[in-house]
């Protein structure tokens, strides 16, 4: 379902600051992500996981330092990539209905059959015989699986996950894997906070640790991959 | 997508999800007559005293009920975070503040002409014969109202204390609509009536620099 029409995408952040009045949520982190890779920031809560998403989506301005977008080359790339995020809430509304919500998101995003879209991507995330109902009717996992939909609209060449398996059964974490699989093979670049180990991190290709808004660790080899995203998670 | 489809898209989202509600104009309306009736029991007015005292009530009750109709505005939008949504979908945030603006607009003048024939029984003051003049100062001042609230709505919701923050930021800030729209409606239901295209043109000024303060720092105001 997913086009292979779009840009490769890399993240740049430089020397990044944020500070919530005296408190610093991030503190000089600098990153570059390459266009494709599937990297997974690991952390305790108030790490800055969360923060540095939306800061790398451009709904938070850094306090100082420097966010920008990468293309194939390397070089700052000059147009707004295309970006698909999955925020802790599901950033849909209650009172529309599934069919409404991404009719609605993929007019503004300007699909030209948003209809057609919204019905493939409802169908897919096992939500098509709901499509007539109010978003404030489903559940929890259900809302979950909205606004991965969501984010999915506009095929994104960019994606971030803020802890994207939240709310999900089992059969549903299975979806999302074999969903992030898919983005992760056909070169999106993907950037999830998770919490352990599980079949969604398997997928990373990094690993980020963030503590106290500094990173601590970062690696793509996979048993140093796994130490990170499980250090200090039974403490 | 340019500004104005998706300013329309997001204008249907909003008279959608209102006209399922009727939050707004429930709570509105019902707030308007209220003091619209306590008033008319208060004084027994006659018809020279409607004339005078009538057009400011009126729009005291219209600014009131404004600022109950505008808090929610923005508060909407936080709830699932859908604010950063439509900020992550449109490729300018100043098409979601025209559309909270247009459904705000429509919103407070569909209460107000609802308001109007209620206003003319209580108080005994004709305004069928001067009604095109009345839609022109409702519709200006309806505008004024919407785009200094919309755009206090938008900073308040972000803020601590946020219910009360609105009232106390945009009633002084409504001032000059105020004045400028009792004063042509007082000519407009004076007994040989008269039109103060003075106060039109401040209400006409006062709308297009908000506007254009709103266009210019519309952005950062819907920035966390």
């Amino acid at each position: 379902m997913t086009s292979p029409e779009f840009s490769p995408t890399g993240i740049s952040f430089e020397k990044i600051d944020k500070r919530f009045g005296g408190l610093f949520a991030l503190r000089r982190v600098s990153l570059a992500i390459q266009p494709g890779q599937c990297v997974a920031l690991a952390g305790r809560n108030g790490s800055g996981k969360t923060t540095l998403l939306r800061i790398a989506a451009r709904l938070v301005r850094p306090s100082a330092g420097q966010v920008s977008f990468l293309d194939k080359s390397g070089s700052e790339s000059q147009a707004r990539p295309v970006v698909g995020y999955v925020a802790h809430a599901t950033m849909v509304y209650d009172e529309l209905t599934a069919e409404e919500n991404l009719v609605l998101f993929g007019k503004l995003e300007g699909l030209k059959d948003p209809r057609a879209r919204a019905s493939v991507l409802l169908e897919e995330v096992g939500l098509g015989d709901r499509r007539t109902s109010l978003v404030r009717t489903f559940s929890r996992g259900m809302r979950q699986r909205m606004a991965i939909a969501r984010a999915l609209l506009n095929e994104p060449s960019v994606l971030f996950f803020d802890e994207p398996a939240t709310g999900l059964d089992p059969q549903g974490v299975n979806w999302f894997a074999d969903r992030l699989r898919h983005l992760r093979d056909t070169g999106r670049t993907i950037l999830m906070s998770l919490h352990g180990e599980s079949e969604i991190s398997a997928l990373a290709t990094r690993a980020i640790r963030l503590d106290a808004g500094s990173v601590i660790a970062d690696t793509s080899a996979g048993a140093t991959l796994r130490s990170i995203l499980t250090f200090g998670e039974a403490r | 997508m340019s500004i104005g489809p998706n300013t329309l898209a997001l204008l249907g989202k909003e008279l959608q999800t209102e006209f399922r509600s009727r939050e707004l104009l429930t709570t509105t309306g019902v707030f308007i007559l209220m003091v619209l009736v306590l008033f008319s029991f208060t004084f027994d007015p006659t018809s020279s005293e409607s004339r005078r005292f009538g057009p400011g009530l009126l729009w005291l009750a219209f600014l009131f009920a404004s600022s109950l109709m505008l808090q929610p505005c923005f508060l909407r939008e936080q709830t699932n975070d859908t604010l950063s949504s439509l900020r992550l979908a449109v490729s300018d945030p100043f098409s979601i503040f025209l559309a909270k603006l247009g459904a705000n607009t429509l919103f407070l003048l569909f209460t107000e002409l609802v308001m109007l024939p209620i206003f003319s029984v209580l108080y005994s003051v004709h305004v069928l014969p001067q009604i095109h003049y009345l839609l022109l100062v409702l519709f200006l001042g309806s505008l004024g109202i919407s785009i200094t609230g919309t755009a206090l709505s938008a900073i308040s919701a972000q803020a601590r204390m946020r219910e009360l923050l609105l009232p106390v930021l945009l009633l002084p800030l409504l001032t000059p609509i105020l004045v400028a729209s009792t004063e042509v409606t007082v000519g407009l239901l004076a007994p040989e009536p008269f039109m103060e295209w003075k106060g039109i043109g401040v209400l006409a000024i006062f709308d297009l620099v908000f506007l254009t303060a709103v266009w210019l720092f519309g952005e950062y105001l819907l920035e966390e």
